[in-house]
């Protein structure tokens, strides 16, 4: 370790915590504090949310400030600032290429497999730097989970699916307590009625709403702190996309969730906060760069955005 | 326009829709083509048919004796056979399975998956797919010098305790020369089905806070299993069917000592020989005795079973596997 790089250390973990030792379980909130009780408050219900600001004093999940990404020397997100909130459902939405996509998938470091992907800013979860060199990806992984625009069910039975992320975990193995841990994940995920007496089949046998489901349940089965949606809808038709957009409305009890969608009307429907992207095009290179236009409750988003860009987009005047 | 003249020809009725000319073209691309498909066949079916048909007297009257048998110097000694080459060619097989698939799959695999895609991949990509086009001839020579000769350069290298290990001119020696023959091909194999593993099971695979290896181990294996294992078995028949490295390891078609049984592994360090060598040592005696044009078909026979055995078993594997898979 060089002296140059004791900043950096510092800031690694302003906290005193390490939540990606080995230990395991979630990390303590740090930010924690006297003014931060109402954090645990029951979170407003969505019908209730009409007209009401939300509490801007909520616990801060995720903390982006001047995040870029490139991939090789093409910059794809630019300056995006934003934090997300603990139980909350937050929305990125925009136009295609604008870097929503690419964003979401810096919070539990999947752009690290994409070999020439780099981030720069700050990421913080619950005030880690998430790119910290000592921060290990497969520990983030595993208390962010993941559900992808494709659902991508392992070739193997339901129950192995559910299975799967425990197992490698290290949670628990064959026996009682995983049967217990596939139960409980696909019960959240309001897919045990239909699938307890055929656990054994192969998931490729699910409609595809269903195995969307059971990504969401597999995703869910590593208690992870929070839950990034890739478009999870984009290939279920409108009833299996209505199914899961009220599973997610239950499930914000227990997780925060960030979800991309090319949907407005599901944004509008499901999130409590909306950050719409837009594309910056380049004249010099002609490459598109995404930038954060506004970050808002959804219900200013969508009743009256102060930037004219969002608001331009919400009526369907263009994107 | 256009559209008016479709609206016109819909005014009138289907005919309008009826066939105007013959696809003359069309019809004759499609007769050379069914063509070609018959000649490669019919080729094919008359080596057969003619092969088993100079054989038969050998098969029909003494299949037994002639798998039991041993190498003769006249073709109508009651134990001619191929026994000897049999065991050859047998453990030639299992020898090439066991260390070109451990070998090759994990090349795939570090390519595939660990290796930064940089110059120096795809030059050594590019290598290994020149590898695979190298005369069988080379390899021959590569094995002599590194597997049976203490030679000066692999000596160097520290590789000289590879020919005492093998026993010199062995089934062995043999085995691993063919299995370096076989290398880019597993290997080519292997990264295409690594390849053709989709991108959502491993992204599925990492976003549960699966390892590199975990991933490899449980989404990328079980996926590819099926290509690979064909990839395998292929290259073994045609590892079995080569006799030109073969006569350069050292196989001989006449002096054996011992025709040790199949499960006889003491054999393995000793002077050998296989099918092929069998099949070209009696091919060039038929003209001293005639008798041995008969032996040297039924050895082909034998030969081509073997392999349609490897071949069909590489079927069978890899749709249980494809089945798994779902």
């Amino acid at each position: 370790m060089t002296t140059g790089h004791d900043t950096r250390l510092d800031s690694f973990n302003d906290t005193g915590l390490d939540p990606f030792n080995t230990k395991g379980g979630r990390p303590e909130d740090p930010d924690m504090t006297a003014t931060d009780q109402r954090a645990d408050e029951p979170v407003l219900d969505p019908a209730a949310r009409e007209g009401a600001e939300l509490p801007t004093e909520r616990t801060v999940i995720f903390d982006v400030e001047e995040l870029n990404v490139y991939y090789g020397d093409f910059r794809a997100v630019r300056d995006a600032s934003l934090k997300v909130h603990k139980n909350e459902i937050t929305a990125f939405i925009g136009p295609s290429g604008c870097g929503k996509t690419t964003l979401l998938r810096c919070f539990n470091r999947m752009n690290d497999l994409i070999e020439t992907a780099r981030v720069t800013g700050s990421l913080r979860y619950h005030g880690v730097d998430l790119y910290h060199p000592k921060v290990d990806s497969v520990e983030v992984r595993r208390q962010i989970g993941m559900v992808f625009q494709k659902p991508n069910p392992f070739p193997k039975s339901i129950w192995a699916n559910v299975a799967y992320g425990p197992r490698v975990a290290g949670l628990a193995k064959k026996g009682p307590a995983m049967d217990d841990i596939v139960e409980n994940s696909l019960r959240k995920a309001a897919l045990w009625d239909e699938v307890k007496d055929r656990l054994d089949e192969n998931a490729l046998g699910l409609s595809g709403g269903q195995q969307q489901r059971l990504c969401i349940a597999r995703a869910i089965a590593t208690d992870p702190d929070v839950l990034l949606m890739d478009e999870p809808c984009s290939a279920l038709d409108p009833i299996a996309t209505t199914r899961i957009e009220e599973l997610m409305h239950g499930l914000k009890d227990d997780y925060s969730i960030v979800i991309v969608t090319h949907n407005m009307q599901q944004a509008a429907r499901v999130s409590d906060r909306t950050a719409f992207f837009s594309v910056e095009v380049n004249p010099e290179s002609d490459t598109r760069t995404g930038i954060l236009v506004e970050y808002d409750s959804t219900q200013k988003m969508f009743s009256n955005p102060a930037d004219e860009r969002t608001e331009n987009y919400v009526t369907g005047r263009f994107g | 326009m256009a559209l008016t003249t479709i609206g016109t020809a819909a005014r009138q009725g289907a005919t309008a829709f009826t066939r105007q000319r013959r696809d003359f073209a069309g019809g004759l691309f499609k007769a050379v083509i069914l063509l070609s498909l018959i000649v490669s066949l019919a080729v094919l079916a008359v080596l057969i048919v003619d092969t088993v048909a100079d054989g038969w007297a050998q098969l029909s009257t003494r299949a037994w004796d002639f798998l039991n048998g041993s190498l003769r110097s006249r073709s109508i000694d009651d134990k001619l056979g191929v026994k000897q080459g049999l065991y050859g060619s047998l453990w030639i097989g299992i020898i090439v399975a066991a260390s070109a698939f451990p070998v090759g799959v994990g090349a795939a695999v570090y390519l595939e998956e660990y290796a930064p895609k940089s110059r120096w991949s795809s030059i050594i990509e590019l290598v290994i797919r020149n590898l695979a086009g190298v005369p069988s001839v080379v390899y021959g020579l590569l094995g002599l010098f590194l597997f049976v000769e203490r030679s000066t350069i692999f000596g160097f290298l520290g590789l000289g305790w590879l020919a005492d290990a093998t026993g010199g001119r062995s089934v062995l020696s043999a085995g691993l020369t063919l299995a370096v023959l076989v290398l880019p091909i597993v290997i080519i194999t292997a990264q295409e089905a690594v390849r053709a593993v989709p991108t959502g099971l491993k992204e599925g695979a990492y976003g549960l806070g699966a390892t590199k290896s975990e991933m490899v181990r449980t989404q990328i294996l079980p996926y590819a299993a099926p290509g690979i294992l064909t990839g395998t078995l292929l290259a073994m028949s045609r590892a079995i069917g080569e006799a030109a490295p073969l006569i350069l390891v050292g196989a001989i078609s006449g002096g054996l000592t011992r025709n040790p049984d199949v499960w006889d592994t003491s054999g393995l360090r000793e002077k050998f020989t296989a099918l092929p060598i069998i099949i070209v040592e009696w091919v060039s005696e038929r003209g001293r005795d005639p008798g041995f044009a008969t032996a040297a078909a039924a050895a082909i026979v034998v030969l081509l079973v073997l392999v349609l055995l490897m071949n069909m078993t590489a079927i069978l594997l890899r749709n249980r596997f494809e089945k798994k898979r779902g």
